[in-house]
């Protein structure tokens, strides 16, 4: 990072205007969270009869969704808390992106599981009528508690970088920059200020681990706290958090490569960062592949008859094709390209990561639908078309729009706020410096 | 007391539970003119049998016809009845799946068309055992799935063994739903078709009527039926005798046309309840399709 004076970093990493690549993504994005909210008004006139759902496949893509964006969340933790306590230095550039990337997934998660209530309405009843015995509650305390700390760790390290937005007050619109006035003007970059935000930033970092790994066990057990076959599974907390980081890398990689790309960050995330990315990667698809083959090869050896419905329906029945595209998309391909040095250059590190988010998707869709279908009463009694389940076009909007909206939120905070922090790479390209000298 | 002269039933309560329950409010004897001004006597007297025991004179023009006993309050519905412990005991060799159980509650519940609180399964266990057909209601399980996953509350058990939901607080979040591994809950997906008299009544937890869009129903063991001293709708629907209700604590149950003890039953009978080892300890027993009074056929 040689060369690189304060003035041009940060001329680099001011947030920019959208370009007319970005207006159209924007636009594009719009559109399709108004087909979704849309979509939606017609689910809270008609009710939950606008999806496919009925009474065997009483959770659908909603529900998958809501495990997919909790998953994805899990990075935010991994990037700045667990390599941050680990001492790693290279993923500074990064954090602001998972945390951006956590915070507005998590957003995503609640607003989902709204959708999907029969009574949205009746929200308040969880905090008026809650029950703790119920893990559905530990599901509300834990994401309110994850969404706070991870805001607060997008919040803390911002303040520095918002001095130095506030100081160009000609480039910012008026709106602009009283939202950074508002946000920090108390920031005087005092040495006592960085005293008390560093350590609030260390005991969050510390804190937000055990929370990270709550939400997404607390997730995991709202099936396998059922009796259902494909559910009722010890290993299902570790396999849900081992699949979640590797959702979340794979989205973090993903959104390097555009970021960089588009803002022309190339300086400041490197081949470097994507080499070292794949091969996180790498190791988080080993590790997710480890707790499926526990989930899968153990029942399949036993071959339980309320489990071989199931487990036969994924391998060669009604699901394989969408079981063995995840299995192959979200772990092998992507190891595949990763182990070679090659595979870890930003595009083809971008497409392995690619690969990982679509094929996570589907596989959380396997983990909820498939299992429905096979209750331990045969499927009886009931209209033929409750035997299926192909999801409605209000269910894929609704669904497809929750995501746009995700990506929303995380390209307006690029836009207002710098994605790469400023104030750090100002302080490591200073110890750089400093260590060239000595 | 207001007469509700559309009552649904139209019946004329003889019942001087109801016309005593009545007397003990106004702490005054309802039947004379003074009373009822409005009512002339018409001079023939009908003798009837007080709540105390004793024979008394009436005269017939102040029988009057009393709505339906309101149901309870949904506090005291979350109570149970008190000293009762209800059970119902299938029998699986008397069952020729004549559906008139679901029937029976489907009409008395309004239940959407196409969904079925009471399910009548044909079953075979393995390729070389016998079919039989298999009735089931919801368990009510004394440790029950559905109640322990439930975020507020909506679906509770009650000391008398009674699950029940309360569709005024369930949000919809369907967890019970995949809780249940009997698969006996059904979601209102859609507004529930009903007659505008139904729907406009409050909800109550006993009669699980009116049903509501967005929230889950299932099979209620009737409370507001036994709390009349009435059997379920599916109990006393069944020609077969079927189903038998009662009291585990009197240790008696009945189809109506028989009574048994019930521990005899269970015991000379074999009797077992449905996926024991999962350890829901269901309030349902059922009696093994041995010595059947009918051939296994399937209706086309």
């Amino acid at each position: 990072m040689d060369k690189l004076t304060e003035n041009k970093i940060i001329e680099d990493l001011f947030p920019q205007k959208f370009g007319k690549q970005g207006t159209i993504w924007v636009i594009s994005l719009s559109i399709i969270c108004a087909i979704g909210l849309f979509a939606y008004s017609r689910q809270l006139y008609y009710g939950l009869e606008v999806t496919a759902m009925r009474d065997y496949v009483s959770w659908g893509i909603y529900i998958s969704n809501f495990v997919f964006f909790v998953a994805i969340s899990l990075v935010g933790s991994l990037i700045t808390a667990v390599l941050r306590l680990t001492n790693v230095k290279w993923s500074t550039p990064l954090t602001r992106i998972a945390e951006i990337i956590a915070v507005s997934a998590i957003t995503f998660a609640s607003l989902i599981i709204i959708v999907d209530m029969g009574r949205p309405e009746r929200f308040y009843n969880l905090f008026l009528h809650g029950r703790l015995q119920s893990p559905i509650i530990w599901d509300v305390i834990v994401i309110t508690t994850y969404f706070i700390i991870s805001l607060l760790l997008l919040y803390f390290p911002l303040l520095p970088d918002l001095k130095i937005l506030i100081a160009f007050k000609d480039r910012n619109g008026k709106w602009l920059q009283k939202l950074y006035v508002f946000l920090g003007s108390f920031w005087k970059n005092k040495p006592e200020q960085f005293k008390i935000t560093d350590k609030a930033i260390n005991i969050l970092a510390i804190a937000i681990i055990p929370v990270a790994f709550s939400i997404h066990t607390v997730t995991s057990w709202l099936f396998a706290t059922t009796y259902r076959p494909g559910w009722d599974s010890t290993n299902f907390g570790a396999y849900f958090i081992s699949g979640a980081f590797l959702v979340g890398a794979g989205g973090v990689v993903v959104a390097m490569y555009i970021f960089r790309k588009h803002y022309q960050l190339e300086k400041y995330i490197t081949e470097d960062h994507f080499d070292r990315m794949g091969k996180v990667l790498v190791m988080l698809a080993l590790l997710y592949l480890y707790f499926n083959v526990n989930e899968f090869l153990v029942p399949a050896f036993k071959m339980k008859k309320s489990e071989e419905e199931h487990l036969l329906g994924l391998f060669t029945g009604e699901f394989a094709p969408i079981f063995w595209f995840a299995i192959f998309t979200a772990m092998f391909i992507p190891i595949f390209i990763l182990l070679f040095k090659k595979g870890r250059k930003p595009f083809p590190a971008f497409i392995a990561g690619v690969l990982v988010v679509v094929g996570s998707w589907f596989k959380r869709f396997l983990i909820v639908t498939p299992t429905l279908l096979h209750p331990f009463l045969p499927m009886h009694d009931v209209p033929a078309s409750y035997h299926h389940y192909i999801p409605t076009w209000e269910e894929w909007a609704i669904a497809g729009g929750s995501l746009a909206g995700a990506l929303l939120v995380i390209t307006f905070f690029a836009r207002i706020f710098p994605i790469i922090p400023i104030h750090e790479t100002l302080l490591e390209t200073e110890s750089h410096e400093n260590e060239k000298h000595f | 007391m207001k007469i509700s002269q559309n009552s649904r039933r139209d019946f004329l309560a003889t019942s001087l539970l109801a016309s005593a329950a009545l007397a003990s409010c106004n702490s005054k004897n309802p039947f004379t003119a003074e009373e009822i001004p409005d009512v002339k006597p018409s001079g023939v007297m009908v003798k009837l049998l007080s709540v105390d025991g004793e024979i008394i004179e009436v005269d017939k023009a102040f029988l009057k016809p009393v709505p339906e006993l309101p149901a309870v309050m949904n506090t005291e519905a979350r109570e149970g009845i008190a000293g009762k412990k209800f059970v119902m005991v299938i029998d699986l060799s008397r069952c020729k799946s004549v559906k008139k159980c679901q029937t029976a509650c489907n009409h008395m519940h309004h239940i959407h068309p196409g969904q079925n609180w009471i399910k009548v399964y044909p079953m075979q266990e393995a390729e070389h055992t016998a079919p039989y057909w298999q009735p089931t209601t919801c368990m009510h399980c004394d440790e029950p799935p559905c109640v322990k996953v439930c975020p507020v509350d909506a679906t509770f058990k009650r000391k008398d063994g009674i699950v029940l939901i309360d569709s005024d607080r369930c949000i919809g979040c369907r967890f019970c739903m995949a809780a249940c591994p009997y698969s006996t809950r059904v979601f209102n997906w859609e507004q529930p078709i009903l007659e505008k008299e139904i729907a406009d009544k409050p909800y109550s937890c006993e009669t699980s009527v009116p049903q509501k869009v967005g929230t889950v129903g299932k099979c209620d063991f009737c409370p507001d039926m036994v709390r009349q001293g009435n059997l379920p709708h599916c109990v006393s629907a069944c020609p077969n005798g079927v189903f038998m209700f009662g009291d585990i604590l009197e240790d008696t149950v009945t189809n109506g046309a028989e009574t048994f003890r019930f521990s005899d039953l269970i015991k000379d009978k074999a009797g077992y309840r449905l996926m024991e080892d999962l350890g829901t300890k269901p309030s349902v027993y059922y009696l093994p399709p041995v010595n059947r009074n009918f051939p296994f056929e399937i209706k086309k």
